[in-house]
């Protein structure tokens, strides 16, 4: 099962950042469950096999106010990927540090090197207020001043900061075979 | 929250009204963007002026906007319009019926980030197939008030969206990559009744003006 984790203060967003996921993280045949961020138990954690921090709205910072609901990632063994708002949710708890850092629309990233299926350069969509500074013991995967997308060193924990569910459905999916394989 | 529709009268914004009312939010205004370019990369055109008879029937106040329909003027005179309705019904956000439009989604995106406005997608990426059945399901009328690819001909103006359009639509999406809910522009549509309006709209003059071989629009009165 795959935990999909809202991060929308307004459960109408979710239509937009949680349910293209949604669909398709449940069109590689796993079972979804999707829940508020707010909202985890530790046996949805328990029986997910890996967890998808959801992206949320522009004006949306009400998660960052809450920064402390996301600390059971410190001590999480299984694969996390963390979109836009969720990769900065993911900064945070590793002593990331947020800047402001505006981008709406599309773009194109070169990564370095493969990043849950992809190569150089790819077209990428962007919705993003704030950017979060790599934190310690994370590696950076493009060449931008503020890391679009990053890895832990040690730990399956992946952070983008564009929308796969927009473009690069691949990413999600090679995501949900990385969290089988573990 | 208080909400303004950016409203066509085709299925997408129409929809999108629909799904803002079920989560609770309130519409304040529609904002109707009259565009004098049928080619704009950001407004469908046909039937726009019927949005007036559709408010009036939701009982939902309509601001009106014209533009010139230049590329990026019509950015501007979008613009304008949002700002007018933030002024005037203090409204705290915008609905759009963007489903695939990363081009259309995106300026409106900012344009609400400018305006200090909460942008709403509720459409965004949705299965056109899931999507055109939930319309049928939630007994929305609609009709095709434009064909505008091959090979679609005139016999598809005026017709509604139900069981066996969707059925020929999928067939036509196999063979010609014809997108189920027109995304890329290759059919254009008018709600006559759904859920939202007091009253159906009566659908009283039908003229089918012939544009190219397989592009035809409908030019419809409705009272």
């Amino acid at each position: 099962m795959i935990l999909i984790v809202s991060l929308c203060k307004e459960k109408m967003h979710e239509l937009e950042f949680v349910r293209p996921i949604e669909k398709i993280v449940s069109s590689t045949g796993n079972e979804v469950v999707v829940c508020g961020y707010d909202k985890i138990k530790n046996s949805d954690l328990k029986n997910a096999s890996g967890v998808i921090l959801s992206g949320t709205s522009l004006d949306d910072f009400e998660y960052l106010e809450n920064a402390k609901n996301f600390l059971w990632l410190k001590n999480f063994k299984k694969p996390v990927l963390g979109i836009c708002a969720g990769m900065q949710a993911i900064g945070l708890v590793f002593s990331g540090r947020l800047v402001d850092d505006k981008y709406i629309g599309l773009s194109e990233i070169n990564f370095k090197e493969t990043f849950l299926g992809l190569n150089g350069k790819n077209k990428v969509y962007f919705l993003h207020n704030k950017s979060i500074m790599l934190p310690e013991g994370f590696a950076q995967f493009d060449n931008g001043n503020f890391p679009m997308a990053f890895k832990h060193k040690t730990k399956k924990i992946y952070g983008v900061l564009f929308h796969p569910e927009v473009y690069n459905h691949e990413l999600l999916k090679e995501f949900v075979k990385t969290s089988q394989k573990t | 929250m208080k909400l303004g529709v950016l409203f066509s009268g085709g299925k997408d914004s129409v929809y999108a009204t629909y799904v803002s009312k079920k989560y609770g939010h309130e519409i304040e205004c529609l904002i109707s963007i009259f565009s004098k370019n049928k080619e704009s990369f950001m407004f469908h055109t046909p039937a726009v002026e019927k949005t007036k008879i559709q408010a009036s029937s939701m009982n939902v106040p309509i601001l009106i906007q014209r533009t010139d329909g230049k590329k990026e003027d019509e950015l501007t005179d979008l613009r304008d319009a949002i700002k007018k309705a933030k002024n005037k019904f203090k409204i705290d956000g915008v609905v759009t019926g963007a489903i695939k439009s990363v081009y259309q989604a995106s300026r409106i995106q900012r344009i609400c980030d400018e305006l200090g406005l909460v942008c709403f997608n509720p459409l965004w990426q949705k299965d056109e197939e899931i999507y055109l059945e939930e319309l049928v399901k939630n007994k929305f009328k609609i009709i095709l008030t434009g064909v505008f690819a091959f090979p679609f001909d005139e016999k598809w103006i005026g017709r509604e969206i139900d069981k066996k359009f969707i059925d020929e639509i999928k067939t036509l999406n196999k063979k010609y990559k014809i997108h189920v809910a027109g995304e890329g522009g290759e059919y254009e549509t008018f709600v006559v009744d759904c859920p939202l309006f007091s009253r159906p709209l009566n659908v009283v003059g039908k003229k089918i003006l012939k544009e190219g071989e397989n592009s035809f629009r409908l030019e419809v009165e409705v009272k």
